[in-house]
């Protein structure tokens, strides 16, 4: 029983490289992402194409290869890390910002003709009609893929085991190899659920508060 | 009030506008009827910028807010002024267009702080007076989804007088109702009418066209076939389309 419980206090450590990767990730991809949409959409050509090259290749390349590479090919072209931890965040946010902006661009070209119309007459500029009326009738809209994206990060953070970060996954598999038994591969497990079940809860909730309308 | 010189628009190679000119005095109503496709919701989207022309000049009071884009005129275009003459005017939607994540009063508040620059209070003072006039008072705190379209659409003149235009422009307002609910929103209409509001009005009532309009406008493929008083598009109009058009519609 003791032994269970150093298992398990050993493997939550490894929730804190998880839950820091989560929070950074999910803090600065959706910013970026929200701003690569509204460059997606612009009528600025080049900037328009310039997104469409990012999402393309980050959506299209396994996040695992991005990993590799931020870790372990840009220090070949000179950009030094100090640790794991600042190549897995930046690649996960650039990543997760790519998914980001395709869902955001989704959502905001949903949004009826007729809103951006109503706005124009009541003298609303670009800037105004978007943060007014637009985004905020997105955010409800785009919930349920938003949620799918925050369950799928949860469990693409095991990612970074690769790159040597301490993170749940890793320091089961330790345990398990250490020891030839098995246990660390159910209580890591375990604690993705609670992690995911908190998520898919929290999202639910959101829900919820955005059903006031429609 | 409202000039509009030469005006034409394409959609491709379709001749949407041909060559409109029109005059709108102030306090003047005007209803445009006619088949559709006839180009009457385009001239008034054109009145106030929602399409681009391609042709013409449009002005309102003065302030010169469009002109056919390849000429030296378009040089004249000044931003600010566009924005001066646009601000005079206010449109009411066939779908209303509310914005359904706010409630009412929100609706009818937003524009008026952040683009009148009005205090929170002055701006709901404002809007609880109108929507009070459009009696709706009851509905403030609901949401666009758990209203009928009748109060929907008067929610929407209300949202549009909060700005206070001197000019509203209505694209069929009451074509989206159920008849049982278009007398509410014209009866909003008939009561700007006598404060003499000067209002171009998109619509197939014919009655009510007739009540409450100055003038009649006909339009068909892209112009202005005939325009005169109601008593004479309704009883004796000059082209025999209107009749045949008018027979259609009242039978």
């Amino acid at each position: 029983m003791e032994k269970l419980f150093s298992i398990t206090l050993y493997i939550l450590k490894g929730s804190g490289v998880t839950l820091g990767l989560y929070a950074i990730t999910a803090v600065f991809s959706m910013p970026l992402g929200l701003m690569c949409a509204l460059g997606k959409i612009s009528k600025n050509k080049v900037l328009s194409k310039a997104v469409s090259l990012y999402t393309w290749v980050f959506r299209g390349t396994p996040l695992l290869l991005q990993l590799f590479f931020t870790y372990y090919g840009l220090p070949v072209l000179g950009i030094r890390w100090s640790g794991p931890f600042a190549p897995a965040a930046l690649t996960f946010i650039l990543n997760y910002g790519a998914y980001l902006t395709e869902i955001f661009r989704a959502g905001i070209q949903s949004i009826d003709k007729g809103q951006y119309e109503a706005a124009k007459v009541l003298g609303m500029n670009y800037s105004q009609t978007m943060r007014k009326i637009i985004i905020p009738q997105t955010v409800k809209r785009i919930l349920p893929p938003l949620g799918n994206e925050a369950i799928t990060l949860v469990k693409d953070t095991a990612l970074v085991a690769v790159i040597a970060l301490a993170e749940i996954l890793r320091n089961a598999k330790e345990i398990v190899t250490r020891e030839f038994i098995i246990t660390p591969f159910f209580i890591a497990a375990a604690i993705y659920l609670v992690l995911t079940s908190v998520i898919v809860l929290t999202f639910n909730r959101m829900e919820e508060k955005y059903s006031y309308y429609e | 009030m409202i000039e509009i010189k030469n005006v034409s628009k394409n959609f491709g190679p379709l001749k949407v506008l041909n060559k409109i000119n029109l005059q709108v005095d102030k306090g003047e109503i005007i209803s445009i009827i006619g088949p559709s496709g006839a180009g009457k919701s385009t001239l008034l989207r054109s009145v106030i910028q929602l399409e681009s022309i391609d042709e013409g000049i449009v002005e309102i009071e003065g302030l010169r807010i469009a002109c056919r884009k390849d000429r030296e005129d378009d040089e004249l275009i000044d931003k600010t002024i566009v924005r001066e003459g646009l601000a005079k005017m206010g449109m009411v939607f066939q779908g209303f267009n509310l914005f359904p994540h706010m409630t009412v009063l929100e609706n009818v508040i937003i524009a008026q702080t952040i683009v009148k620059n009005r205090s929170q209070k002055e701006a709901q003072e404002k809007a609880k007076g109108i929507l009070k006039k459009v009696g709706l008072t009851d509905k403030e705190n609901s949401y666009p989804s758990q209203i009928s379209g009748g109060q929907k659409q008067r929610v929407a003149i209300a949202r549009a007088l909060a700005m206070d235009p001197d000019i509203m422009l209505f694209d069929e307002p009451t074509s989206a109702l159920d008849p049982e609910l278009i007398g509410e929103v014209l009866g909003v209409i008939k009561a700007l009418a006598e404060e003499r509001m000067t209002m171009m009005i998109v619509t197939h009532e014919m009655n009510f066209a007739r009540e409450i309009s100055d003038r009649i406008l006909f339009m068909e493929d892209g112009e202005i076939v005939e325009s005169g008083p109601p008593d004479k598009i309704f009883v004796n109009p000059e082209h025999p389309r209107i009749m045949t058009f008018l027979d259609k519609i009242l039978s």
